[in-house]
């Protein structure tokens, strides 16, 4: 029997019997429908993590010289005393850094630290992290200023007091202001505002735009590091592959300076946003462990309902299997008809459970911070495994059908 | 045909239907549709051996009209059976259109089942949630016809037993003559070489009965082979041929006048 005919066949056959298909399909509805909820949500924690919070720490194709690596999550207390006992990077790195790199590469660095600011306006401090950057710092990070401007050249060399601020900082400490040529006081001292930075958004609850930015010559650099260490080199290239050739040069570099030898490890960071999200690679492992196990259990009950119903359809029309024997059909074709059928039956069910996910999905993303990714191959997985468990389910069922002698099927009542 | 038989030169071709049944293994000529020779069929009933058929000989010509009659237990079911490609018997030769059917495997007896015959049964077998158009669709579905050409010759098989004005009907919308007109439809739908009829009229009454026999007898003079399985005389009688069993052989096998004047029942004109 041609293929079209038999899946036309048994929609009928399904549509004969709505609310018994219903209930036979719900299991592997259930079951894909929390597989894709699952894979959806995790798609959606994983875009999140690199998107906004990995994104947001370390620039695209750039990588960070650090004592220690800035997303620090499940650290070993041994390893915490291992980065805390490493040297700092220092300012006078910047010079065998800056030359490793080849042409197409660019950097920047800066120092910062947690300081108390305040304004004319609000004097209840909020905290505010105070950065100095060098020049590229801004073109790395792609960050522009919404109103106001960057620094001048002269401001980078001349020691001025000038600052650009986040979005936030500018809204609480400048409540219907321009902040812009406005001051922001530190410490008692005066520093002119230029510039306000566009709104960065935040990641779990932690804002990006509570900083104060600062040149590298300012005077605020020896209020947030001291003895000429800095925090982060960064370096950036156009590329992904460039990005790991600089990478191998400026390990290179560190190494010589740092006197390591060849079989000691590394005492600096080279961290990459993929670096960064390692840890969360280890958790999604865990939780794609349980968000395919736990379906996996529903659909191991859908198979076993779906056989049931098939062994009772084969009971139930045995006289149909005897007429349609009679007229031709051979083992084959009462196969493939009632595999068909289950493989039908539960595709449906695995179809609904694919756009139940994804509501389920999206009703988290609505009701918590948690988003929701739609990913091509998990509809294209789980419609898969709908027809997988009814052509498994069914194959018993089938071939019992298949087997029946026409005359005693002929006979059945 | 057995030793035994009482049949005096019922159709004048007597002698032509011993030679092709007298040499075992020779395959007989294309003009006789159903050859079988000494076929038997025996059960195994829970240690019992059931002898349903002991050695039949029978020889049906193309375009022949044949009614095969017997009490119950005669074996004539296990004969229908076994001529439909249903069964396979436990010893002997069946020739079906120059073809050696007795030792196919299931699948090559499907395969003739679909070319070679058409059913109707006494209870219709019709499939109930189908439309009588799907129905008499069937065989060509398992013969692989491309579903244009078979609603084309659907339709013309309906229009054949009258019934194209209700091809979209259920069985259940349906009186039963006219649902046994389906299952003549379905029959004749792949121009089988035999059209096989068990019972036809066993669920019908005498009204309906006297339709579908007209039928039978239309087809039967448009050339078309008909075999049927009734316990009827009355039924039978409308058959050129009548074959009669007993426990599992042929007992006679003779012309409707014959028959008919041995019963003593009103001859037909």
């Amino acid at each position: 029997m041609p293929f079209l005919d038999a899946i036309r066949l048994a929609l009928q056959q399904i549509w004969v019997q709505k609310l018994k298909s219903f209930f036979t399909l719900l299991g592997v509805m259930i079951g894909v429908t929390f597989l894709i909820a699952v894979v959806s949500i995790i798609g959606g924690m994983t875009r999140y993590m690199s998107d906004q919070l990995v994104g947001k720490l370390i620039a695209i194709n750039s990588f960070e010289v650090r004592q220690q690596p800035k997303v620090n999550i499940a650290t070993s207390p041994e390893r915490w005393r291992e980065l805390n006992r490493r040297p700092p990077v220092k300012w006078e790195d910047i010079p065998s850094v800056a030359d490793a790199l080849g042409p197409d590469a660019r950097w920047a660095a800066y120092g910062a630290g947690p300081l108390p600011v305040e304004s004319r306006y609000v004097n209840r401090p909020k905290p505010a992290t105070v950065y100095c950057v060098t020049s590229e710092y801004f073109d790395i990070k792609r960050m522009e200023p919404s109103r106001g401007r960057l620094f001048s050249p002269v401001e980078y060399a001349s020691a001025s007091n000038v600052v650009v601020i986040g979005d936030e900082l500018a809204t609480y400490y400048f409540p219907n202001l321009d902040p812009v040529g406005r001051e922001l006081i530190i410490r008692g001292i005066p520093y002119q505002i230029v510039g306000v930075m566009e709104k960065q958004g935040s990641a779990f609850g932690r804002s990006f735009d509570q900083f104060v930015m600062a040149p590298q010559s300012s005077p605020l650099l020896k209020l947030v590091t001291a003895h000429g260490v800095l925090n982060s080199i960064m370096v950036q290239a156009p590329s992904r592959e460039g990005m790991l050739v600089q990478m191998q040069r400026v390990r290179e570099v560190m190494r010589i300076r740092r006197h390591l030898h060849p079989n000691q490890a590394d005492n600096f960071e080279l961290e990459t946003s993929d670096s960064a999200l390692e840890f969360w690679n280890k958790i999604k492992g865990y939780l794609v462990i349980a968000g395919v196990a736990l379906p996996a259990i529903g659909l191991v009950v859908g198979a076993i309902v779906i056989m049931n119903i098939m062994l009772v359809a084969v009971a139930e029309r045995t006289r149909e299997i005897g007429i349609r024997k009679s007229l031709g059909a051979r083992r084959r074709d009462i196969m493939s008809q009632f595999l068909v059928e289950s493989a039908t039956l539960s595709t449906i069910g695995a179809s609904l459970g694919v756009a139940a996910g994804f509501g389920f999905a999206k009703l988290i993303a609505a009701v918590t911070p948690l988003p929701a990714a739609v990913e091509l191959w998990s509809v294209l997985l789980g419609v898969s495994i709908g027809a997988g468990v009814g052509i498994v389910a069914g194959i018993y069922p089938a071939s019992q059908a298949s087997r029946l002698d026409p005359i005693t099927a002929l006979r059945a009542e | 045909m057995t030793a035994d038989s009482t049949v005096e030169a019922p159709l004048g071709a007597t002698a032509e239907r011993q030679a092709v049944l007298a040499t075992p293994g020779a395959t007989p000529d294309k003009d006789w549709v159903i050859v079988t020779r000494g076929i038997k069929r025996e059960y195994d009933m829970g240690g019992e051996i059931v002898r349903a058929l002991r050695g039949v000989d029978l020889a049906i010509r193309r375009n022949e009209y044949v009614a095969i009659m017997g009490p119950s237990g005669s074996g004539k079911s296990t004969l229908m059976n076994v001529i439909g490609c249903l069964d396979t018997p436990s010893e002997g030769e069946y020739w079906l259109n120059g073809t050696r059917v007795s030792s196919m495997s299931d699948d090559a007896l499907a395969r003739v089942r679909n070319k070679e015959i058409g059913f109707v049964f006494q209870t219709f077998n019709l499939l109930p949630r189908a439309t009588a158009l799907h129905n008499v669709e069937l065989p060509l579905v398992y013969a692989g016809v491309p579903s244009d050409e078979r609603k084309r010759r659907a339709k013309e098989a309906l229009a054949r037993v009258q019934l194209e004005t209700r091809m979209d009907h259920r069985p259940n919308e349906l009186s039963g003559g006219q649902r046994q007109r389906v299952a003549i439809a379905r029959a004749l739908v792949n121009n089988p070489s035999i059209l096989l009829a068990d019972e036809p009229t066993g669920n019908l009454d005498s009204q309906t009965s006297e339709e579908i026999m007209r039928v039978f007898e239309s087809l039967a003079s448009q050339g078309q082979t008909v075999i049927m399985v009734t316990h009827e005389p009355d039924i039978a009688q409308h058959a050129r041929r009548i074959v009669i069993l007993r426990d599992g052989l042929v007992a006679s096998d003779e012309r409707r006048s014959a028959f008919v004047e041995k019963l003593g029942l009103p001859s037909e004109t």
